[in-house]
């Protein structure tokens, strides 16, 4: 039994050892889930007639098996949910130049400074609330407002999470390490309530265990859409507050895809007008590209969201120094 | 071959691991030889950590030397400890009451009580806290809660236990199975209590088999991401999970610490089973009894009904919730298919299966060389073999990557399914390990010899002689293995063959998008496949001893 048990494995894995990826695919490492980005993949594989492979994970880990991988890395193309992870390989300089005619397709806020990854889609940073507990009137205008005595216990945050890491880097840029280490231990001091990631908080804020919490826009939004009657929303800081920025998914072509025409051609499609359609109606995240809108109701479209400007491609190598910052402020252990 | 023409006239005593048989014996040049190679195969991960830390310098001795190692291994301990006694505790008592007693339903529990251990620790965690958390859905059903904020050391305490315990019931239910037939006469002309019956004649049977699930348990405790990050109780793994990607020093020097908790308990686990022979002989020789609940009966029906309500019921009602409300109203991405699960279990039955068996081939090897010998390289090999466990899977991932793309033709195998089955078989053979050895000491040694004499080979003796005595600590072992893999995450996402998905990944998948229906509906699938499965290649094999 075991015999046979063996022969069958390694029978298995002489099959898929000729299938692997030296067969010339376009090898696709992609952040985003297959629920979140495969049918515009197939799409692309079916148009173009390219072949692809495409490894999903988590986009941390991605990155760190990237790096681990070294010259020798399959991957061709990396796509990003949180714009730390694509920060993280730039600084690694496994990242190579886009073309001018790829990055021209995006607001010069949703790219790389340097042209070594262009945001796909975006999402922005929001309250969301429990509509039996809180009136949105009472819900603090600014971030900053977070430690102010009438907040204390009622609301979570998510410290250790990617999008959390992201936000409080833009805070150090707009307005210093010092007054945001001040901010994270005054929230912390306030009682702020820590969770594991973005789902946790709008699950939670569903059951009432906080009256609200700070997310990404879109948890609440695929919530929503299982759960039409779970009692939460979403609500904006108010204009230019930090507390609202919006954060990018991103693509970048690594090193080790050399001179691929079809990787350039993949980064291309995904900022095409089919593309950016399928972020809005699906993913119902904000479209970056080709003019599509956003077809989310609940909040304004993206150039009414007046966000402050903030230097993306930075975040990736001041990550340290938030974590550290964070760290220090004892959040984590809240 | 049944196990019954072998009639061992009493229960044969169990042997801790390390006991060696005959303190003049001379190791057999042929399974050291197998050990060491074993050895060098299972100490990738941390010959990795290793590699990686030598490059850091100070700056790995500044991280042992703030309080971001302090308090995290402190909790790590302090959770794995308390953990592994109440899931000694509470899989000896079910163990016990499915195979020794006249518990009602006894067949059908066998399986249900090993089913926990094959739900995602971040699944289970997730569902209980959506179970009965304030707001949850026993709340909104029945209006009670047990949790108002889930967070911290009790709920992490509570979920791990919960989910964990199968790591002492399977092989504490294997080694319970593996005494001969019992003499139920002796136990009603003696009229002892239950109680008495656990304490003076199973206890003594079975400690060395609650000791090595408990070692397990400690070491999943310890290896955990999921439950401990969604409770919010900040441990090691916590802490590695957070820096990993921008401040890897900081992680590397975490999971070498992590392996060093790992190392520290299996050194100690084995010098208290050395000691714990010579008491143990003492009780053993004594008859095996079935109990009758009696008066107990109903306590006894209660206590299983809440735990298979809390550990199993509970998490299900939420996985069944989540289902019905997704298949109510999601369409688009969020869309549930049963159709699309059936590759993706086949997927996952196929690769666990695999898994299991080299698992188990894998170790017993080294199960015979630490259980018989006594070994210098036994014992390095045995730490080896469990320190495997203690480590995320992530580690094991970068591990496997790492040697592989460096190793001369590697790279051609990189990302296939043999690389993948030996990260499985690093990080989990530590449990088809502890079950082996207990398998291993469980065979009477005069048996082999007695077939020694009559000219048996050893290969013949293997087959005939120790094999079928061992079938129901090897199958426990083998099954612990399975749920294991069938519920494994990080490395399946980064070392399968492209494009193929276990069940596990797609409840991944499905939750990390926000849904939670495909998410419900993947994971009761995984439930259901890994019932059937644990039934047919380790409940049974309990089952048919009798």
């Amino acid at each position: 039994m075991v015999g046979a048990a063996l022969a069958v494995a390694v029978a298995v894995a002489a099959g898929a050892a000729c299938s692997s990826s030296e067969s010339g695919a376009l090898t696709i490492y992609s952040g985003r889930t297959q629920e979140l980005i495969k049918p515009l993949l197939d799409d692309f594989a079916d148009t173009t007639g390219t072949d692809i492979e495409v490894r999903y994970g988590e986009t941390a880990d991605l990155a760190l098996l990237i790096d681990e991988e070294g010259d020798r890395s399959p991957a061709d193309v990396f796509l990003s949910q949180s714009p730390g992870a694509t920060g993280f390989l730039d600084s690694k300089g496994r990242l190579t130049k886009l073309p001018q005619a790829i990055l021209d397709q995006v607001d010069a806020r949703f790219r790389a400074e340097d042209g070594d990854w262009v945001g796909i889609s975006g999402r922005v940073r929001v309250i969301v609330y429990n509509t039996e507990l809180v009136d949105p009137s009472e819900l603090p205008p600014s971030v900053f407002d977070l430690a102010q005595p009438e907040y204390e216990g009622r609301f979570g945050v998510a410290p250790t999470n990617a999008s959390f890491l992201d936000f409080v880097t833009a805070m150090r840029e707009q307005a210093g390490d010092e007054r945001t280490l001040q901010w994270l231990e005054g929230i912390k001091d306030n009682g702020a309530v820590t969770y594991a990631n973005n789902i946790a908080i709008v699950e939670a804020v569903g059951r009432g265990e906080i009256e609200f919490g700070l997310v990404n826009h879109y948890y609440n939004e695929e919530v929503k859409a299982e759960d039409p009657d779970s009692p939460t929303a979403n609500h904006l800081f108010e204009t230019e507050d930090l507390g609202g920025i919006i954060l990018v998914t991103a693509a970048g072509i690594l090193d080790t895809a050399g001179d691929r025409a079809e990787a350039r051609d993949f980064v291309d499609f995904l900022l095409s007008k089919q593309a950016q359609r399928y972020y809005a109606d699906e993913t119902l995240e904000y479209p970056l590209a080709a003019g599509v809108e956003p077809s989310i109701t609940d909040l304004p479209p993206l150039d009414e969201i007046v966000a402050p400007e903030i230097d993306l491609s930075s975040l990736g190598g001041e990550l340290e120094q938030t974590k550290a910052l964070i760290e220090q402020s004892g959040l984590e252990q809240a | 071959m049944g196990v019954t023409t072998v009639d061992p006239p009493v229960a044969p005593p169990l042997p801790p691991a390390a006991a060696p048989r005959r303190p003049g014996a001379r190791t057999p040049p042929g399974l050291a030889a197998t050990s060491v190679l074993l050895a060098a195969l299972f100490a990738a991960p941390l010959g990795y950590l290793v590699v990686r830390n030598v490059g850091l310098g100070d700056e790995a001795l500044d991280v042992l030397d703030s309080d971001v190692a302090l308090g995290p291994l402190q909790r790590t301990v302090v959770l794995a400890t308390t953990v592994s006694a109440a899931t000694a505790a509470l899989g000896t008592l079910l163990a016990w009451l499915v195979i020794r007693t006249d518990f009602p339903g006894r067949r059908v529990w066998r399986v249900v009580f090993a089913l926990p251990l094959v739900i995602p620790s971040f699944v289970g965690a997730l569902a209980l806290v959506a179970a009965f958390a304030a707001g949850g859905l026993a709340d909104d059903l029945f209006g009670f809660d047990l949790l108002t904020r889930p967070r911290g050391y009790w709920p992490a305490f509570v979920v791990l236990t919960l989910l964990s315990y199968p790591y002492v019931y399977l092989p504490v239910a294997a080694r319970l199975s593996a005494l001969p037939p019992s003499l139920e006469e002796s136990a009603r002309s003696l009229g002892r209590s239950p109680t008495a019956v656990f304490r003076t004649v199973v206890w003594p049977q079975t400690a060395g088999a609650v000791t090595a699930g408990a070692l397990l348990v400690f070491l999943y405790v310890v290896s955990d991401f999921g439950a401990v990050s969604l409770v919010r109780y900040d441990t090691l793994t916590t802490r590695i999970e957070a820096s990993r990607l921008f401040d890897p020093s900081t992680a590397l020097v975490l999971g070498l610490l992590l392996a060093t908790v790992a190392l520290v308990v299996v050194v100690t686990e084995r010098s208290l089973g050395r000691r714990r022979a010579h008491t143990e002989a003492v009780g053993a020789g004594r008859n095996a009894l079935e109990a009758k609940l009696g008066a107990w009966k109903i306590p006894a029906i209660v206590f299983a009904g809440a735990l298979a309500g809390v550990s199993l019921l509970a998490p299900g009602a939420v996985l069944a919730h989540w289902t019905w409300r997704g298949f109510r109203t999601v369409g688009g991405a969020g869309r549930i298919d049963a159709g699309d699960l059936v590759e993706p279990a086949f997927n996952t039955a196929g690769i666990a299966i695999v898994a299991a068996l080299v698992s188990i081939v894998a170790v017993l090897p080294i199960a015979y060389l630490t259980t018989r010998y006594r070994t210098r390289a036994g014992g390095v090999t045995n730490a080896l073999v469990v320190s495997g466990f203690a480590l995320p899977g992530l580690v094991i991932a970068l591990a496997v990557a790492f040697w592989l793309l460096r190793a001369p033709l590697g790279g051609g195998l990189y990302q296939t399914f043999p690389p993948l089955v030996f990260a499985y078989v690093v990080h989990f053979g530590a449990q088809a390990l502890r079950a082996s050895q207990v398998a291993v000491s469980g065979v009477p040694r005069r048996m082999d010899d007695a077939a020694r004499s009559l000219g048996a080979s050893r290969w013949r003796r293997l087959r005939t002689v120790d094999l079928p005595l061992m079938l129901p600590g090897l199958a426990a072992g083998a099954g612990l293995v399975l749920l294991s893999t069938m519920k494994e995450l990080p490395a399946t996402l980064l070392l399968a063959p492209t494009g193929f998905e276990t069940l596990a990944t797609r409840i991944w998948s499905a939750t990390e998008s926000g849904y939670f229906g495909r998410a419900g509906l993947a994971a009761l699938v995984l439930v259901a496949l890994s019932g059937v499965l644990t039934w047919l290649l380790t409940i049974r094999h309990m089952e048919r001893v009798h």
